[in-house]
């Protein structure tokens, strides 16, 4: 049988991920341009018995999410900077207590209201450290509908296994853009839940680290009764200032993703093997590198391109690799450089980093890319 | 037989923080009880809370306990409810906590009508962080921000809570010990969005900066700063200037927010 | 056959996100080529300049965005003059000849009649002037067969509508051939 197929916006295909990941709740507030995923979730959430709720804000959208999620419920919000900005307080909380759950962040212009409508790829470090305190980080920037789809059923899995908030970002071209997206069938891709207490009421305590890094979660409601704070916590759930607990936790914490990069990390190289320049590019401005890539090889540069598909953890030791074979690294983003920043703290200074950045809300075309490579000596 | 509140405490995580002569214990023993006389199932029902004095509450009682971020107890908790509506969920916090960096989540938990019970300790202060006044704080009371006499007028917070659309709305003091888990059962019997405020005190950071030479003292003005409202009708205006209500002040029969999503579900599916 | 592109221009409210949408659909569900649809908007619901970009090839589609534009349509003078800088040479420009009033210079063909009043007087109903426009821009480009284009029109509408598009659309067609003339 041929499979399903539809012509989708990327905010669109976000939604149906989430759906075909068993999301059953989802808080959110509007705001452009994301505001097409609440939207389908309000019709298609109830239909399937789940819960939609738009909240009075953007940080109750977000305590809502956490609280649905405790109930056991797969959660999703959607958001766009300054939405991100304000959810940050419990993103943390998030982290800290341990709670799976997907925040979508479409990235328009910033900072503060910035370009509502224009595009952006400029809350990837808000992304790691836009909370306070040390905490995990796993980030995704899809750079098509169809990967939108996928890299939303992915940041469920991610979310579910490592029992943390994942975000999935994509800048509002590829929110925005439409495409032919070709669905998968149920049980085509893995779906994760995530781990519940194969002990007793009695004995559960919801950090017992003796289950592994990950420990597992029981849901609100389930017949466990735990406790669950933001505070530096016990392996019992209750507040602690004790040194040596808080600083296992912690790291524990940051550990579970950083333990497991490379299940979490994911990128594409394109025509890198021979590469003397390497475009290092993401979500939409990623298309437009592919472009050049293919003009410049017409043209006798022996370019490439590495996509980030996850953008936390970011793929650090692959790049100081290629690092070694580059003449330089060309990093187009609609940002001020965020990007160049963190290839430079993992290249150890082997080749340069020639940036094109934009802010001014229009994208990066092929153009701009091919012009740069020739700068390269 | 005396009560046994041991039962629904987790004995190994007391003695709590509170000082000695905070109203706060007074409120959970009322919250006890009251959760006895409705029958809750501990491991069926939530208690969620913020971030201040009143907000550790939750981790002394041996319940699905949420202690949440500073002001964020009424939208977490909407959470839980809205995603298992079965459970029952009860919130917990100071006056702070919930109408200042909580007011937005609070009026809208009111206006929603869900069927939680929300219990605002009063103390008028910011005790946790060392007696800063709060919205709750009378004009020209002293504070540590405000040894001057504080500027600000103080929120009604039973007003505000009936003016936002909450269902149930009662007030107690710490005082009236006797009152508090009546007040609080009949709140969690009551569908919809219900509100208690009982009226605390703080000796640590308030009682002292404003003249109050004792805790019996503070609990002596809240016994003579107070009337019920039953009483409250048979007394002139010139009797009752002063005086705060106490009782059941507002109590009304509206739709609940978790059965009118289960309408829009019936009505997705027939769509669908 | 190669990347081509297109670019539907106009104020805000003037349904051309759906034109270039519906246009875009036709290609990669109908025609099964590839097809990509972007926007840029501003904040406005109503008014404003507005573009819907397509993109459609036999070949994967990179760039979602257009970098010469083979054709475009403006619906307003303002649209016209922001949009048509990049109209590559022996492109098509098709405009609406009522509101659009100072042609750009360059080597490429120019088409217009009056698709608003065509909507509002010929087929009923001026909300329908983008889906005459759509009718038009396929007719013009020739990237998409009139029998797909029509059942993208024909599968995007509500089903009260589908006469009322559907007459839209194949006025369009023919006003734009006749114009071409």
């Amino acid at each position: 049988m041929a499979k399903k197929v539809a012509f989708l916006q990327g905010n669109e295909a976000a939604a149906q991920g989430a759906l075909y990941a068993g999301c059953k709740f989802f808080a959110g507030y509007p705001i452009t341009p994301s505001t097409e995923v609440a939207e389908v979730m309000s019709v298609e959430l109830p239909k399937i018995g789940g819960k939609f709720i738009q909240m009075e804000d953007e940080i109750g959208a977000m305590a809502a999410l956490l609280g649905g999620a405790l109930t056991g419920a797969k959660a999703l919000t959607s958001t766009s900077g300054p939405g991100l900005s304000l959810k940050q307080e419990l993103i943390g909380y998030g982290c800290i207590a341990e709670i799976p759950c997907v925040i979508y962040n479409v990235m328009r212009g910033g900072p503060s209201t910035g370009m509502p409508t224009g595009p952006s790829q400029s809350d990837i470090m808000a992304a790691k450290w836009g909370t306070h305190g040390d905490h995990p980080a796993i980030c995704l920037v899809p750079a098509s509908v169809q990967e939108v789809y996928e890299e939303t059923i992915r940041a469920f899995n991610l979310a579910e296994k490592y029992r943390t908030p994942v975000m999935i970002m994509p800048d509002e071209i590829v929110a925005h853009m439409r495409e032919r997206i070709v669905f998968p069938e149920p049980g085509e891709i893995e779906v994760i839940d995530r781990t519940t207490p194969s002990v007793p009421p009695e004995q559960y305590k919801p950090y017992d680290t003796s289950f592994g890094d990950v420990p597992p979660l029981a849901a609100f409601g389930s017949g466990y009764k735990f406790h669950v704070t933001g505070l530096n916590k016990l392996p019992d759930g209750f507040p602690t200032t004790k040194a040596e607990y808080v600083q296992a936790e912690e790291e524990r914490q940051v550990r579970k993703v950083e333990g497991n990069a490379a299940d979490i990390m994911k990128w594409e190289e394109y025509l890198c093997e021979d590469a003397e320049i390497i475009v290092v590019a993401f979500g939409s401005t990623s298309r437009s590198a592919r472009f050049a890539v293919d003009q410049a090889r017409k043209q006798g540069i022996k370019a490439g391109l590495f996509r980030p598909i996850t953008f936390w953890p970011f793929p650090e030791a692959r790049l100081l690799e290629l690092s070694k074979q580059v003449k330089a690294f060309i990093s187009p983003e609609m940002n001020l450089g965020m990007c160049a920043g963190v290839i430079k703290g993992c290249i150890e200074g082997n080749a340069p980093i020639l940036g094109i950045f934009r802010v001014d809300g229009e994208p990066i075309n092929p153009d701009q890319i091919i012009d740069k490579m020739k700068e390269v000596k | 037989m005396a009560f046994d509140y041991d039962k629904y405490l987790r004995p190994n995580k007391l003695p709590h923080i509170w000082c000695p002569g905070c109203g706060h214990g007074i409120v959970m023993k009322g919250l006890i009880r009251a959760i006895d006389t409705c029958g809750l199932k501990k491991e069926d029902t939530a208690i969620v809370s913020g971030i201040g004095c009143a907000s550790r509450l939750p981790g002394y009682l041996d319940f699905c306990t949420l202690h949440t971020a500073h002001g964020r107890a009424a939208a977490f908790a909407t959470g839980v409810k809205m995603a298992r509506p079965e459970m029952n969920v009860i919130l917990v916090g100071g006056d702070g906590d919930g109408t200042a960096i909580g007011g937005n989540h609070f009026i809208h938990a009111c206006r929603r009508n869900i069927n939680m019970t929300y219990i605002i300790m009063n103390n008028k202060i910011y005790g946790m962080t060392g007696g800063q006044f709060s919205p709750a704080t009378p004009t020209g009371d002293k504070a540590s921000t405000t040894v001057y006499g504080n500027p600000d007028p103080a929120f009604d917070i039973a007003k505000l809570a009936i003016g936002a659309g909450a269902t149930f709305v009662a007030r107690g003091t710490a005082f009236h010990a006797n009152q508090i888990d009546k007040l609080i059962a009949e709140a969690i019997q009551h569908k919809g969005f219900s509100v208690v405020e009982i009226l605390d005190d703080c000796p640590t950071t308030y009682g002292r900066r404003n003249k109050f030479k004792s805790v019996i003292e503070m609990m002596n003005h809240l016994k003579e700063t107070t009337v019920p409202v039953k009483a409250a009708e048979k007394m002139s205006p010139e009797q009752l200037k002063g005086k705060v209500l106490t009782g059941v002040l507002y109590k009304e029969e509206k739709p609940e927010y978790t059965e009118e999503y289960a309408k829009v579900i019936q009505r997705a599916q027939a769509a669908k | 056959m190669s990347r081509y592109e297109l670019r539907f221009s106009g104020a805000g409210g003037q349904g051309l996100i759906t034109a270039g949408i519906i246009m875009a659909k036709a290609a990669s569900i109908y025609e099964g080529r590839q097809a990509v649809q972007s926007q840029s908007y501003g904040p406005e619901a109503r008014g404003g300049a507005s573009k819907s970009e397509v993109i459609i090839s036999d070949t994967i589609i990179d760039y979602p965005k257009v970098t010469k534009c083979d054709a475009l349509l403006a619906m307003t003078q303002e649209a016209c003059t922001k949009y048509s800088e990049d109209l590559k040479e022996g492109g098509v420009l098709l405009y609406d000849s009522d509101l659009v009033t100072k042609l750009p210079e360059g080597n490429f063909k120019r088409v217009g009649f009056n698709i608003i009043n065509t909507a509002k007087n010929d087929v009923g109903r001026e909300i329908v002037a983008n889906i005459v426009a759509l009718g038009a821009m396929v007719a013009l480009t020739g990237q998409v067969s009139r029998e797909n284009a029509e059942k993208a029109v024909l599968s995007s509408v509500p089903e009260a509508f589908i006469e009322l598009n559907k007459k839209a659309f194949n006025m369009g067609f023919e006003r734009a051939l006749e114009a071409s003339k």
